[in-house]
């Protein structure tokens, strides 16, 4: 959502400015984020679900699970579908209606983030293959917009799926009947999205929305618990080097590993 | 994405189609084909067939998305109904959106669009047969429909797709390998500025894999770049660009 700011080709100038020197009008180093505050379990009718800060940007994800008809490509694995809707009440410029294209690359990037990962063993929801599996759908709202809801929003689908529990099924007769004993989702991973902005020739983490007001690109790089890389995104209309791509790639992978600890502890 | 499992890579290394890890599929390039459209150009990469068609610069409508300092860059990537196994809805899907959105991203960088304030430039790319890689096939054919409608460009926009199929980095994925192979990632660059304007990855690669799938990609890109200028090249000078001027391009 890059609209209408009045001041943003005066405010460029000067950032660039400041990035030249090495400084953020935040005051934050190139490769820090805001603070990151996560809450877990704040929805209780929801199966799993987190709060998240990043900065003033807030999202809530929500897991709600159900049994439904396996994707008939994958007749033995359960359905893992995260979606995310930009909300009215989240910014001045926000409208209500069908997702904006930009909703869309939101949504689809954080699921890829967490899809590619394997965070959630989707062989282990398989109930009656070809039949019946377990959905496992996570919905985000984006409450309060002040850019970088890349890494927000997948911060916020990782620790509502780490506390998310979901009703025993057992298998009678080819069906599947739930049961009243409660048992965790199985998670595996825990993926860890990156999202830089390119300013001038400068690149900068986590950018809010005066940054990505300003931001030329913005790329995304997503890593598991392993180090290795699992999704990524390139936006906005401009380029990038494939040096810069490659530093971002380190950069990412070294990121990673702090705020997974982060989540993870949040998540216990 | 897939598990990785299915076997696509034999004993001697040679892919299902017979291609080595890093050989490209078969590229055929024509560049003004569409009557109407200000500039158009058709590709076939492996069993892709596209249509790009580029119309303007031409009025902005609706009128209030007009930009005061430079062209409106609008792109549409559709699927036909018919282009792939089974029939697909021909309602733009939200991976069709998105798509839309990343092929106009890798354009815009090399279309000069403050020479054009106040207009609208579209990019229509049809799907007619899809195979993979369709969305890099579908930029390098965009690029030079608008090479061909004369609009000022810093460069030519081309892309390749390259990916990991049993555990191996191979260039160019086929439809097959996109479903069956553990990971994929189209990118797009301007070859001869250097830079890259689209990259898209999933799949799980350590950094060792990544940064030798991503270089793959820029070096196959610059390949199919040379074979997009032979197109050029053969429409404006006619006669069939031959096989000596593709390589003479290539250097």
């Amino acid at each position: 959502m890059k609209k209408n700011y009045v001041m943003e080709t005066i405010r460029k100038a000067q950032m660039v400015q400041m990035l030249a020197v090495g400084k953020r009008m935040d005051d934050r180093g190139l490769d820090q984020h805001r603070e990151l505050k996560i809450e877990t379990g704040v929805i209780p009718k929801a199966n799993g679900s987190a709060r998240v800060f990043l900065g003033n940007t807030q999202v809530i994800a929500g897991v709600k699970i159900a049994t439904g008809i396996p994707f008939p490509d994958t007749p033995d694995k359960g359905i893992l579908m995260v979606n995310a809707e930009i909300l009215p009440l989240s910014s001045p410029y926000a409208e209500p209606g069908p997702p904006s294209e930009d909703a869309i690359e939101l949504a689809r990037v954080v699921d890829r983030g967490i899809r590619e990962s394997k965070m959630v063993d989707l062989g282990k929801l398989n109930l009656v293959s070809g039949k019946t599996v377990i959905a496992v759908f996570v919905d985000c709202n984006i409450m309060n917009v002040d850019g970088n809801l890349f890494d927000a929003t997948s911060y916020a689908v990782v620790a509502a799926l780490r506390t998310a529990t979901m009703k025993k099924y057992v298998v009678k007769d080819d069906k599947a009947v739930a049961t009243d004993q409660m048992v965790p989702v199985p998670v595996e991973k825990t993926p860890v999205s990156v999202t830089f902005a390119r300013i001038g020739d400068r690149v900068v983490v986590d950018p809010n929305t005066e940054e990505e007001a300003s931001m030329d690109m913005r790329i995304t790089i997503t890593t598991e618990d392993g180090g290795n890389v699992c999704a990524s995104q390139k936006g906005e209309a401009d380029s990038i080097t494939p040096a810069q791509v490659l530093q971002a790639v380190d950069t990412s992978i070294r990121l990673g590993k702090e705020i997974r600890a982060k989540i993870t502890e949040a998540t216990k | 994405m897939g598990e990785g499992k299915t076997k696509l890579i034999d004993e001697a290394g040679r892919r299902r189609d017979g291609r080595k890890w890093d050989e490209l599929r078969p590229i055929s390039i024509q560049v003004g084909l569409m009557k109407n459209a200000d500039g158009s150009a058709y590709i076939e990469w492996g069993k892709n067939k596209i249509m790009a068609a580029v119309y303007g610069p031409k009025e902005v409508h609706p009128k209030h998305q007009v930009l005061a300092d430079r062209a409106l860059l609008r792109c549409r990537y559709h699927m036909a109904p018919f282009s792939v196994d089974e029939r697909k809805n021909p309602a733009p899907s939200r991976r069709e959106i998105e798509i839309s959105k990343v092929i106009r991203e890798a354009l815009q960088p090399a279309v000069i669009v403050e020479d054009y304030p106040r207009t609208a430039i579209e990019v229509w790319v049809e799907v007619l047969q899809s195979d993979g890689g369709s969305r890099v096939a579908g930029i390098t054919a965009a690029s030079l429909a608008l090479a061909d409608a004369g609009i000022n460009m810093r460069d030519l926009v081309v892309g390749c797709s390259c990916g990991i199929v049993n555990d191996q980095v191979v260039a160019d994925l086929d439809d097959t390998e996109d479903k069956e192979g553990s990971g994929d990632m189209p990118v797009a660059i301007m070859p001869t500025l250097g830079k890259v304007t689209l990259l898209q990855v999933d799949g799980i690669y350590t950094r060792e894999q990544f940064q030798k799938a991503f270089e793959l990609a820029i070096e196959k890109g610059k390949q199919v770049n040379a074979m997009q200028r032979a197109a050029l090249n053969s429409r404006f000078f006619g006669g069939e660009a031959t096989t000596s001027e593709v390589e003479e391009a290539a250097e």
